[in-house]
This record gives C-alpha cells, sequence and structure tokens, in this order.
C-alpha cells in the first residue's frame, strides 16, 4: 500500500516538474516564464520529497525531507522574487500582450527603459 | 512492476525531458535573468533527480545530497540577482 501510494506522488511530481519545464520554454517573458517554473517546480520537488519519506518511513528520514521541503518552499519564493526585481530593474522586456505594468512610474525614471544598450549588452553572454 | 521500476523507467525519464527542455531556454533566453531563472529551475529538478534515485536504489542517504543541492541553488540565484542588479 505504501508503495503505491509513493509511486503515485512520485509520478505526479514528475508531471509537475515536466509542466514547469514547458512553461519555462513557452511563456513570452521573463517574469511569466518564471511564475510558472517556480510554482511548478516548488509542487513538482515537494511532492516528490514527501514520496520519498512515504517510502522509506523511518524518522531521520521523514525529518530530512521535511526540512528540506521547508527550506524549499521558504527560499524559492524568494528567489524568484529577488531575481525579478533585478530583471525588472535592468530593463528586462516585458511581453507584448502585457495590458498593464504597475511598477512603470515608481521604477521609471532610474532607468531608461528605452535604452536597449542593457540587452545588447547581455545578448552575447 | 515494482515501485523502483516506476522510478527507473517512468518517473527518471520525465524529469530528464524536463531538463532537456530547461538547457533549451538555457542555451537560448535572451537576457541574463532568463539564464539564471533556467539555471534555478534546473537544480531544483536536480532535487527531485536526488529524491528519486534514492528511492529507486534504496539508500536513503542519497538524501542529504538534496539538503546540500537546495542549500547552493538558494545561494546561486540570489547572487546571480545581485550581480545582474549590479552591473547596471
Amino acid at each position: 500500500m505504501r508503495d503505491e501510494i509513493s509511486a503515485a506522488l512520485m509520478i505526479v511530481g514528475a508531471v509537475f516538474a515536466l509542466i514547469a519545464s514547458i512553461g519555462m520554454l513557452r511563456m513570452p517573458d521573463l517574469f511569466l516564464r518564471m511564475s510558472s517554473s517556480t510554482k511548478a517546480s516548488t509542487l513538482g520537488v515537494g511532492t516528490i520529497l514527501v514520496s520519498a519519506a512515504v517510502y522509506f518511513g523511518e524518522l531521520g528520514v521523514i525529518s530530512r525531507t521535511m526540512a528540506t521541503l521547508a527550506f524549499v518552499l521558504l527560499t524559492v519564493p524568494v528567489a524568484a522574487h529577488v531575481l525579478g526585481r533585478a530583471g525588472y530593474r535592468v530593463g528586462v522586456e516585458l511581453s507584448d500582450r502585457t495590458v498593464r505594468d504597475d511598477l512603470r512610474d515608481r521604477y521609471g525614471p532610474q532607468i531608461d527603459r528605452e535604452d536597449i544598450e542593457v540587452d545588447a549588452e547581455f545578448e552575447g553572454m | 512492476m515494482t515501485l523502483s521500476d516506476v522510478a527507473i523507467y517512468v518517473v527518471l525519464p520525465m524529469l530528464a525531458v524536463a531538463v532537456l527542455l530547461t538547457f533549451v531556454r538555457l542555451m537560448r533566453g535572451p537576457t541574463l535573468p532568463d539564464r539564471a531563472a533556467a539555471l534555478d529551475l534546473m537544480s531544483a529538478l536536480g532535487i527531485g533527480f536526488v529524491a528519486t534515485y534514492a528511492i529507486a536504489t534504496d539508500q536513503p542517504s542519497l538524501l542529504d545530497t538534496a539538503v546540500v543541492l537546495a542549500l547552493v541553488s538558494f545561494l546561486g540565484t540570489v547572487g546571480f540577482a545581485l550581480y545582474v542588479e549590479r552591473r547596471v
């Protein structure tokens, strides 16, 4: 019984990880890519870790996987926020289907969003 | 079909395809933050790989690697973000 639960959780986690990478490949701009990849990868990795905890079922393993899961749940949103903020400040292009950009007035004067020097600089890297 | 068969023949190939798709974004991705996000996703997928492999080989001590990978990937992403912001 425990093996079946573990297998089901593992497959669900792998499906979510696959969805995250498809979103990373197909979404139109940086922020949508990060939106899909962070959410789905957190869920996928978390489900796989829970599956390992269910499979082994010992106190040491459960505490280790739960510690990893708590750490992932805490740090992935922070990392995504820091990276998104840096990307917006650098002037990463938004998708042309964007309807609303509330940050434009607040971060706008500091950087020149028409200036594509940043993009050209990062293009070759 | 045992659990280790499920892990080896179903879950690990799916994770490998996910890493390949992310690698395409890492190669293509027009700006540096795109690449940093792709690397972050790849290290998250690496945590999944390690956990799945621990189940497949029935060795729980491999899970320590997952903890270390989670720590290092967070530091790496934050470092990349600070570097990107500092360059402007």
